[in-house]
């Protein structure tokens, strides 16, 4: 067997992108029979890479685009995602979706989580929440970074009831996306896409009947690497392939590795690939330059994400069986 | 009730919703089993800093000292000199 490198996560991608357009097309009219798709972009490469996958299976006039930013987006995610609607020639819909969080309480049950941790929290602040311990072989616990108007930065350790309280308020921003974007799929007789990579997905790094929601995704089986690569190959805007890939969910920039994974994107493909087919840890750390204890770490906290977040795939469980249903597709 | 038997009752009335002492053994793998995961494990740690007044170090949180019953118990009784 050779060496572990990122070669492993090479594709054809020529090939891979014909198959992806012709399963949607045969998922979108012989299962969910449906007219064409929505797609919710962030100008990040998933959802990019997603919409330009379903104008290739559908053609732009069966493709309908959402950009739906709130008081915590970045004002250039909005303008990779229409940069990237006018590539592609789809019709395209901003909603402002800032007034329907602050009406259901989003951003006040989240500013007095905050406060609870830090009482000084207020107007003109910023924060995130980061991930510590787990790579060091402890156990995770949630960090609150903050920044002051004057530039002083805080940090504190979230209690676990502040941490959820924070999680379940912002979790109202991917629900009430996805609010806008069945509206849109019920009325133009739609499906709706969801936009994960393997990555997340594997990870369960969504949320429940949020992001996590979707009629069909089309890239859940490719790593991020591969993703990128296929952005590229589909001759997206160089702005959106270029994107780095941020969560776009707090007010201080938040990279996804600060917040859920382990390591750097690219890295972890790596160790998910490796993982998957049985590569050990030593392989791993010699392709990473990390050491073998770390590998193992990394490998961990894998399973254990992959263990914890089962239940976010799970349909409803039922008590009693419904045999007659038959739902594969 | 001495600490090993708070931290059991604690377990089986907060994670598995019981009485039955026979539902976990004191040598079993709480990360393991599925019994507890991440969030779970911070309840825990939550529980043991309130019920014993002490406020555990990031040095010490490692699934080591709180993935049973038997290493919670040795752990509170280094921690308190038990």
């Amino acid at each position: 067997m050779s060496a572990l490198s990122f070669d492993v996560l090479d594709l054809d991608y020529g090939q891979e992108a014909d198959r992806i357009a012709a399963r949607l097309r045969e998922v979108t009219a012989r299962v969910l029979h449906k007219r064409g798709l929505v797609v919710a972009i962030s100008g990040g490469i998933d959802s990019s890479c997603s919409i330009a996958l379903a104008v290739r299976a559908l053609g732009p006039e069966r493709v309908f685009a959402l950009i739906l930013p709130e008081r915590d987006s970045s004002d250039d995610s909005a303008v990779r995602a229409r940069i990237l609607a006018e590539h592609l020639g789809v019709r395209v819909e901003t909603v402002d979706i800032a007034p329907a969080l602050a009406a259901i309480g989003c951003y006040e049950a989240r500013d007095a989580a905050v406060r609870r941790a830090l009482p000084e929290y207020g107007e003109g602040w910023r924060f995130k929440i980061v991930i510590d311990g787990g790579i060091e072989g402890r156990i995770n616990v949630f960090k609150l970074i903050a920044e002051a108007p004057d530039g002083t930065p805080h940090e504190r350790v979230l209690g676990l009831s502040e941490y959820l309280q924070i999680v379940a308020a912002t979790n109202f921003k991917q629900r009430i996306r996805k609010t806008l974007e069945y509206y849109h799929a019920d009325r133009l007789n739609y499906g709706v896409v969801g936009t994960p990579n393997r990555l997340e997905y594997d990870q369960g790094f969504f949320v429940k009947n949020g992001d996590g929601s979707a009629d069909v995704k089309p890239i859940a089986h490719l790593y991020k690497t591969q993703v990128y690569a296929m952005a590229r190959h589909l001759g997206l805007p160089e702005r959106v392939c270029a994107a780095i890939p941020t969560t776009d969910t707090y007010s201080l920039a938040q990279g996804q590795d600060e917040f859920y994974f382990a390591l750097p994107y690219r890295s972890m493909d790596l160790a998910l690939w490796a993982l998957n087919h049985g590569r050990p840890a030593a392989e791993l750390a010699a392709a990473l330059g990390i050491g073998v204890d770390q590998a193992e770490a990394v490998y961990a906290d894998i399973r254990n994400k992959r263990r914890t977040t089962q239940y976010l795939h799970r349909p409803p469980v039922l008590v009693g069986e419904v045999a007659e249903l038959d739902l594969h597709a | 009730m001495d600490h090993r038997q708070q931290v059991r009752q604690f377990v089986l009335k907060n994670f598995l919703f019981t009485d039955d002492a026979n539902a976990l053994a004191d040598g079993d793998s709480l990360i393991g089993t599925g019994i507890v995961d991440s969030t779970g494990i911070l309840e825990l740690i939550g529980f043991l800093e309130e019920t014993h007044g002490i406020r555990i170090a990031p040095e010490e949180m490692v699934p080591a000292n709180f993935d049973s019953i038997d290493a919670i118990s040795a752990f509170l009784a280094r921690r308190l000199g038990a």
